[in-house]
């Protein structure tokens, strides 16, 4: 999960980093008063998760309070990529000798944290690497042993960076990279990194993203900074389609029978497990099937789940027919997913056979589940029609096939 | 006493339905609750759950022989042996 | 022959009281020649059993009890829990740890991995269903109840590698019904860190006389797609590979994640798209769809043996 800018600052705060002495606020007149203690120019930042605040005018330079004042108040007005900002940041407008950059990030390859390090900052670091790559240093740290400041030292001296620059930034460095850890971070950074005239430093931009799995232990630190337990920060707002989704998943603790996201077709999908609904997914659209959604079963959902997540999936706009279909199971049940979306379709006063497109889940007491297709006319499909082929019957029926 | 779910009905003979502690036995066999007990501790079946049996047989391996039968709707009202 | 395990394979199951986990080790028992099931852990539970298999509350005391080193353990216990667990099975000597859980925070994960290396012992997962070799074991989860591991594993030279534990049973499945069987097939998990790579494995397939190819299946996120195409360019393998890639429409939806926590395009280089022309250049064919790929690795196994 992502946090917002203002949030983060925080974090590096408590880590001990020099920040500027900003304040945030979701009030334009409350910006002038920050303006005010501030005593001096100021930017005014929106506070949204996208990027391109600037070209957007989600960024403004004010030399009076009062121009703080109505800056803010455009600012918190003004959508960003489809979002509104949670507020303003008023930030004192520092005299930036040099922007440098610095991070930590996961690799996935070497299963251990690195830590970047640039005199270049203020862009993009993916961009410096590119263009400089001598100004950019990186290293891997230990995820068992004690972090120990020559760490820092070697990934800073790396890109030629001496003298009092590099005595005063090995304790920032070294503390960032212990609050990525701390915190379960999966992305900590502070760009730009600015050193002012009297050779201090200080972080003026910070960009961070928790793990969601670990946000469990670390409830205080959320609470502390007013993230509710409800907020995901996913790259697009889940829709009442999704959230409906989500509660259908919630109802019972047996199995998953949810992972919704809502698209505009015609061809409902009731799909899984993880691998399986990427690869159906793809599937149907390479016959040019449009489906209505995506969504995940597996681990055993109970009856009246799956029914749930059929009803929701059967009652969206627009939704024709249902294709039911997973890799073969070991774990989910063949005859209890076929109670289930048969349950749905019943409910709702259809005719299995007619709304459902094709059943194609083999594996786990199929013999059971066949027998209850069998019984309500569905078309079903056992281990020797692949994924890809289930897909295609789908689309056909509806009449949804590109040639 | 016997309920009808949409794929699956449970049927209990009178008698056995009136012990208590047959009743509690099936209460605590039963993984997906379609069984409970009532004031009286007499046996009841849940409507709801009726449809979520996995016809795992714990419940015919709970009670005496031919008081208790699981009918699978679906397959021409076979009972569960 | 196969990797990772074989017949003589001992293993105990953390967590073993759990109610996937009395169903898992019951399959496990169930499948093959019998997995050796030598223990099951959960604290507090020290003399009870799980289908015969003695429970201890210390990994330390089913060593003791077996009066020899156990090979691997199986870990499914809660993932508030699993570093401990893990951290326990190999500081008790075990090199084979295939953990199950889901939703562990990385850094948990990484620790994990960073200790077995030391010790000199390999992780696969988590979030897997662990590895079987058709016929003779299995080790966790995968392929499920035996009975139904049996209609889709079947022996063979084909080594199958894959992201989801589900996939990994429908493309042996789809193997095995043209005629072509599996030596060993690990389910590696769906997060962003795992134990053991496509490119940390692949030696040990190389090493197998019985393995003539490889299947992988592989989704966007992550860069171990990239380590595998490197890893074959630089190592010459004697092993023809095919891909599937699945997820191929989320290049388009950047920043959201589907099937599984690792599964997420974050930039350029781990797209769909971008993996597979990764894998093209590195010889590695990509197939469009799961039924293709016995043809393929067919075709692609004559061509090398022609060679």
């Amino acid at each position: 999960m992502r946090f917002f800018e203002y949030e983060a600052r925080e974090v590096v705060k408590r880590a001990g980093i020099p920040v500027t002495d900003y304040g945030f606020t979701t009030d334009a007149a409350e910006a002038r008063e920050i303006a005010q203690r501030i005593d001096g120019p100021t930017v005014i930042k929106s506070q949204v998760l996208s990027g391109g605040r600037m070209k957007a005018g989600g960024v403004k330079f004010a030399d009076t309070p009062e121009e703080a004042e109505s800056h803010a108040r455009e600012i918190l007005q003004l959508e960003i990529a489809g979002h509104m900002p949670r507020g303003v940041l008023v930030d004192p407008k520092a005299e930036v000798e040099q922007e440098y950059y610095a991070g930590v990030v996961w690799d996935g390859i070497r299963k251990q944290p690195v830590m970047i390090f640039s005199p270049v900052g203020g862009i993009d670091i993916e961009q410096v690497a590119e263009e400089q790559p001598e100004k950019v240093g990186r290293r891997h740290f230990s995820n068992i042993l004690p972090l120990s400041d020559f760490e820092a030292k070697e990934v800073i001296a790396a890109t030629g960076v001496t003298g009092s620059a590099l005595n005063k930034l090995v304790p920032i460095v070294k503390r960032l990279a212990q609050l990525f850890v701390e915190n379960d971070m999966v992305l900590a950074e502070i760009n730009p990194l600015g050193r002012l005239a009297d050779g201090s430093f200080v972080a003026l931009d910070a960009h961070m993203d928790i793990e969601n799995e670990a946000r469990g232990r670390h409830k205080k630190l959320l609470a502390d900074l007013g993230v509710g337990d409800e907020e995901t920060r996913q790259a697009r707002e889940a829709t009442p389609f999704e959230l409906a989704g989500e509660e259908v998943d919630s109802q019972d603790h047996r199995g998953v029978a949810g992972n919704v996201t809502e698209f505009d077709g015609n061809l409902g999908l009731v799909i899984g497990a993880g691998g399986g609904s990427l690869t159906l997914f793809d599937a149907v659209r390479a016959h040019g099937g449009k489906p209505a959604n995506y969504c995940e079963i597996g681990g055993n959902p109970s009856v009246s789940k799956t029914c749930g997540l059929a009803k929701l999936v059967l009652q969206k706009p627009g939704v024709e027919q249902i294709a039911v279909m997973m890799s073969i199971v070991s774990n989910t049940r063949v005859d209890i997913v076929a109670r289930g979306v048969i349950k749905a379709c019943l409910e709702l006063g259809h005719d299995p056979g007619e709304k459902i497109a094709i059943f194609r889940i083999p594996g786990a007491w199929e013999e059971e589940g066949f027998k209850i297709l069998e019984k309500y006319g569905v078309d079903y499909a056992d281990r020797s029609v692949s994924l890809n082929e289930a897909a295609r019957r789908a689309v056909e029926k509806i009449g949804g096939a590109s040639a | 006493m016997r309920k009808d779910g949409t794929f699956i009905a449970v049927a209990v003979e009178d008698g056995a339905a009136a012990d208590a502690e047959l009743a509690r036995k099936l209460t605590e066999a039963c993984p997906v609750d379609i069984f409970a007990q009532g004031a009286g501790g007499e046996l009841e079946i849940v409507q709801d759950n009726l449809d979520e049996c996995v016809l795992c047989r714990l419940c015919l391996d709970a009670s005496p022989p031919n008081t208790l039968s699981v009918i699978k709707l679906y397959d021409g009202d076979a009972v569960l042996a | 022959m196969s990797i990772l395990i074989d017949s003589d394979t001992t293993f105990i199951v953390q967590g073993i009281t759990g109610r996937e986990a009395v169903n898992l080790t019951r399959e496990c028992l169930d499948y093959g020649t019998g997995a050796k099931v030598v223990g099951g852990v959960t604290p507090g539970r020290l003399g009870r059993d799980v289908h015969g298999v003695p429970v201890f509350d210390t990994v330390a005391q089913a060593v003791a009890h077996h009066r020899a080193p156990i090979d691997g353990s199986v870990v499914t216990v809660p993932p508030a829990f699993t570093k401990d667990a893990v951290f326990e099975a190999i500081e008790n000597g075990v090199k084979l740890i295939v953990i199950v859980t889901e939703r562990i925070p990385r850094r948990d994960v990484a620790e994990m991995v960073e200790l077995a290396t030391l010790r000199g012992a390999r992780i696969i997962g988590p979030n897997c269903l662990g590895i079987i070799v058709p016929d003779v074991i299995k080790m966790g989860g995968i392929g499920g109840p035996a009975k139904n591991a049996a209609q889709a594993y079947t022996p063979g030279p084909i080594g199958v590698i894959s992201r989801s534990g589900g996939m990994t049973t429908e493309m042996s499945s789809t193997l095995s019904a043209a005629g072509l069987g599996q030596s060993t097939a690990v389910s590696i998990g769906g997060d962003a860190i795992i134990g053991s790579s496509y490119a940390e494995l692949m030696p040990l397939f190389e090493a197998d006389e019985q393995t003539q190819g490889i299947v992988i299946y592989t989704e966007p996120g992550g860069r171990m797609e990239a380590e595998l195409a490197r890893w074959v360019t630089e190592k010459d393998s004697r092993l023809p590979i095919v891909a599937f890639m699945a997820g191929r429409f989320m290049d388009e939806m950047p920043g959201m994640s589907f099937g599984h926590a690792g599964t997420i395009v974050e930039g350029k280089e781990d797209t769909a798209s971008e993996k597979i022309a990764r894998l093209a250049q590195a010889g590695i064919t990509v197939a469009e769809r799961i039924e293709d790929i016995p043809e393929m690795i067919r075709a692609k196994i004559a061509e090398r043996s022609a060679a």
